[in-house]
C-alpha cells in the first residue's frame, strides 16, 4: 500500500527532465559565437548597473542619484572634455554619467515590464487553459481585443491618459507597455497547459482528490512555464526598446531622469547641427542598441535551438 | 474556406465592440469636462459654463447611455475634435493617413525585396561567411532603435551632406501642391505630381521619403532575413528538391524557382503582416523625420495629452488592424493550398 502511494504521489519528475533540456541549451547557447558575445554584452551591463556608484559617483548633496547633475543652465551642449567625458547635452545634463545610471533604468523597466506582464499573462492564460469551455472562451476574446491594438500607438494613448493622473515619471510608461504587453504570454501558457493537462501526474494528482487551483499552482504551472519564461526573458530588449521610444516622444521619465531614450529627445532640437553635437547622439544612442543587441543576440541563438524545424536537419 | 471567411467575419463585430469598449474605458478615466472635447468645438474654461456642456451633451448620465451616445457618434464617422490638428478628428486622420500610406507603400518593396534576398543567400551558405554576416546585419538592424538610426542618418546626410531634408515637402513644392491648381488627388505627393504633370513635385517628394524608407526597410529586413532562411532551409532539405538536383538543374533554377517559390508562402504573410505594421505604426519614424503623417500626428497629439486625438486615432488604427488581418488571412489561404483543406 505504501508503495502504491508512492507510484502515485505527483512527481518532480519532469522538472529534472526540463533541467538537463536547459543544461542541454546552454551548452548549446555558448557554442555559437554570436551568443557569447550577446552574453558577454549583457553581463557588461549587469557590471555597469551594479557598480554606477563607483564609475560614475553621485555629486554630494544630491537628492536622488538617478537625476542627472548638471553643470549649468545653457541650452547649448558642450563637447567630451576631462570634466565631463562624453561632453553634456541640452541643458548641461552629464552624458557619462546620465549612460551609466540610465543602464539602471534600462534594467529596472525591463524587468518590472517583463515580470508584471508575465504574472498577468500566466494568469489569464492558465484560468483559461484549466478551467476550459466558458471561460476560456470569454479569455481568449479578451486577449484578441487587447491584440487588435497596435502595440505602440494604444501604448502611447494609455501613457498620455495616464500621465495627468499620476505624473511623469517611469511609472506611466511601465504601466502602458504592460496593459498592452501580456497577451503573448497568456496564449503561449494556455497552449502549454493544455498540453501539460493530460499527462500522467497530473490525472493523478486529480485522482487523489486535489484541489483545482492546487494542481494548477503546484503541478501544471513549474512544467508549463519553462518556454514562456524563456521568451519572456527575451524580450527584455524589445521592452528597453518601447519604453524608450515612449522616453523619446516625451511620456517616459521626469526632465533629467538618468533614461536613455530621454537624453535622444534632448538632442531633437539640435539636428541641424548635429555633425558639431554627434556625441549628444552618438553615446546614449549605442547605449541602448548595444543593450538591445545583447539580448537579441542571445534570443536569436535560443530561437535556433528551440525551432523544432532547423534541429537535425544539418 | 468559405466557412473560415464567414466565421471570421462573423466574429469581426464582436472584436470590434470589445475595441470600443476599451477605449470607451479609457476614456472614462479623463473627467467630463476633458471628455467634453468629444462634443465642443472649445471647451470653455469658466466652470458654469462647462457644467452647462455636461449637461447637454449628457457627460453626467448612466455609463451605459453615454456609451450607447458615443457610438451612435462614432459610427457616424465623428470622433470628437482635436486640439492637435485644430479640426475634426476625424478629418485629421483623413489628411494625414494619406502621408502614412505613401511611406508604406514606397517602404514595403525595398524591405521584401532586400529581407528576401540577404535570407536566401544566408540559406544557401548555411553556417558560411555570407550566413554569419547576413545575420549579423539584420540582427544589428533589428537592435537599432529606430530614432537613434533615423538621428544617425539626419546628422550624416542632412546635417553634414544637405542631401536629404526633413519633412514631406520643400517650402517651395508645399506652395505649388497647395495653389488651387494642383489637384490633390490621392495626397500622396509622389503621385499626384505625376498626376498634375509636375515631375519637380514628385522628385522632391520622393528626396524627402528617401531616409523615411531607408530607416524602415533597415529595421525590418531582420525578420524577412530570418524567416526567409528558415523557410528556405525548411524546403531545400525536402525531397522534390533533391530529386530536382539528381535531375541534373543548375543549383541556381533549383533554389530560385524550385524551393524559392515554396519557401515565399510564409514569406507573403510576414509581408502582409509588416505592411499593416507600417501603416499603425511608424510613429517614430515619421516623428523624427518630421513626415507629416498618422504617426507623427498620434506622437504630438499625446505629447500635448489630446488624448480624444489619440484615441481617434487607435480606433481607427485597431479598426484597420482587424479588417487587414482578415485580408491576410483569406488571401494565405489562397496562396497555401494546405491551409484552404484543413
Amino acid at each position: 500500500m505504501a508503495q502504491q502511494s508512492l507510484t502515485l504521489t505527483p512527481t518532480a519528475r519532469p522538472v529534472v527532465r526540463q533541467n538537463s533540456e536547459l543544461s542541454k541549451m546552454l551548452r548549446q547557447i555558448t557554442r555559437n559565437p554570436l551568443s557569447i558575445v550577446g552574453i558577454f554584452l549583457v553581463l557588461a551591463f549587469v557590471a555597469v548597473a551594479a557598480f554606477a556608484p563607483v564609475i560614475a559617483p553621485t555629486p554630494e548633496g544630491a537628492r536622488d542619484p538617478y537625476i542627472i547633475p548638471r553643470d549649468g543652465f545653457k541650452a547649448e551642449p558642450q563637447p567630451p572634455s576631462a570634466e565631463h567625458p562624453f561632453g553634456t547635452t541640452e541643458g548641461q545634463y552629464d552624458i557619462f554619467y546620465g549612460v551609466v545610471w540610465g543602464t539602471r533604468t534600462a534594467f529596472l523597466a525591463g524587468l518590472l515590464i517583463v515580470a508584471i506582464a508575465l504574472v498577468i499573462g500566466l494568469t489569464v492564460g492558465s484560468l483559461a487553459a484549466y478551467f476550459g469551455g466558458w471561460v476560456d472562451d470569454v479569455l481568449m476574446r479578451v486577449t484578441e481585443i487587447f491584440l487588435a491594438f497596435p502595440f505602440l500607438i494604444a501604448a502611447l494613448t494609455l501613457a498620455a491618459v495616464l500621465q495627468p493622473k499620476l505624473g511623469r515619471g517611469l511609472y506611466t510608461g511601465i504601466i502602458a507597455l504592460v496593459a498592452f504587453g501580456w497577451m503573448g504570454y497568456a496564449r503561449l501558457i494556455r497552449g502549454d497547459i493544455f498540453s501539460t493537462k493530460e499527462r500522467e501526474y497530473v490525472l493523478a494528482a486529480h485522482s487523489l482528490g486535489v484541489r483545482d487551483w492546487r494542481i494548477l499552482v503546484r503541478h501544471i504551472l513549474p512544467n508549463a512555464i519553462f518556454p514562456v519564461m524563456v521568451v519572456a526573458s527575451l524580450e527584455i530588449g524589445t521592452y528597453v526598446l518601447s519604453f524608450a521610444a515612449l522616453s523619446f516622444l516625451g511620456l517616459g521619465a521626469e526632465l533629467g531622469y538618468a533614461d536613455w531614450g530621454q537624453m535622444l529627445a534632448l538632442s531633437r532640437n539640435w539636428i541641424t547641427n548635429l555633425s558639431r553635437y554627434w556625441y549628444i547622439v552618438v553615446f546614449p544612442g549605442v547605449a541602448l542598441l548595444l543593450f538591445v543587441l545583447g539580448w537579441n543576440l542571445i534570443g536569436d541563438a535560443i530561437r535556433d535551438i528551440v525551432d523544432p524545424r532547423l534541429r537535425g536537419t544539418k | 474556406m468559405t466557412r473560415y471567411i464567414i466565421r471570421r467575419l462573423l466574429f469581426l463585430p464582436l472584436i470590434l465592440f470589445g475595441v470600443t469598449i476599451l477605449i470607451f474605458g479609457i476614456l472614462q478615466l479623463l473627467d467630463p469636462a476633458e471628455r467634453a472635447a468629444l462634443y465642443v468645438k472649445d471647451v470653455p474654461k469658466n466652470p458654469n459654463a462647462v457644467k452647462q456642456v455636461i449637461q447637454k451633451y449628457g457627460l453626467d448620465k448612466p455609463i451605459y447611455q453615454q456609451y450607447a451616445d458615443w457610438i451612435g457618434k462614432v459610427v457616424r464617422g465623428d470622433l470628437g475634435w482635436s486640439r492637435t490638428a485644430q479640426r475634426p478628428v476625424t478629418e485629421a486622420i483623413l489628411y494625414y493617413f494619406p502621408a502614412t500610406l505613401e511611406l508604406a507603400l514606397l517602404s514595403i518593396l525595398p524591405i521584401i525585396l532586400g529581407g528576401v534576398f540577404l535570407g536566401v543567400q544566408a540559406a544557401v551558405h548555411r553556417d558560411k561567411a555570407i550566413d554569419h554576416s547576413a545575420r549579423v546585419f539584420s540582427m544589428i538592424g533589428t537592435s537599432f532603435p529606430s530614432f537613434v538610426f533615423a538621428l544617425l542618418m539626419l546628422m550624416i546626410f542632412y546635417a553634414n551632406l544637405q542631401w536629404f531634408p526633413p519633412g514631406r515637402l520643400s517650402d517651395e513644392m508645399t506652395r505649388v501642391v497647395n495653389d488651387p491648381s494642383f489637384h490633390q488627388y490621392s495626397g500622396m505627393y509622389t503621385l499626384d505630381g505625376i498626376l498634375n504633370a509636375r515631375a519637380d513635385v514628385t522628385a522632391d517628394a520622393l528626396r524627402h521619403l528617401f531616409l523615411p524608407v531607408l530607416t524602415l526597410a533597415f529595421i525590418n529586413w531582420a525578420i524577412f532575413v530570418r524567416v526567409t532562411r528558415t523557410s528556405m532551409l525548411d524546403v531545400l532539405n525536402q525531397e522534390y528538391v533533391r530529386t530536382a538536383r539528381a535531375k541534373g538543374l543548375k543549383e541556381s533554377v533549383v533554389v530560385n524557382s524550385h524551393a524559392l517559390r515554396n519557401a515565399l508562402i510564409p514569406i507573403a504573410t510576414l509581408g502582409g503582416l509588416v505592411f499593416i505594421g507600417l501603416l499603425n505604426g511608424v510613429i517614430i519614424t515619421e516623428t523624427v523625420y518630421n513626415f507629416r503623417g498618422m504617426g507623427w500626428f498620434a506622437a504630438n497629439a499625446a505629447l500635448r495629452l489630446d488624448v480624444i486625438s489619440v484615441l481617434g486615432i487607435t480606433l481607427f488604427s485597431a479598426a484597420l488592424l482587424v479588417l487587414a488581418n482578415l485580408v491576410v488571412d483569406v488571401l494565405y489561404g489562397f496562396l497555401d493550398p494546405r491551409v484552404r483543406v484543413s
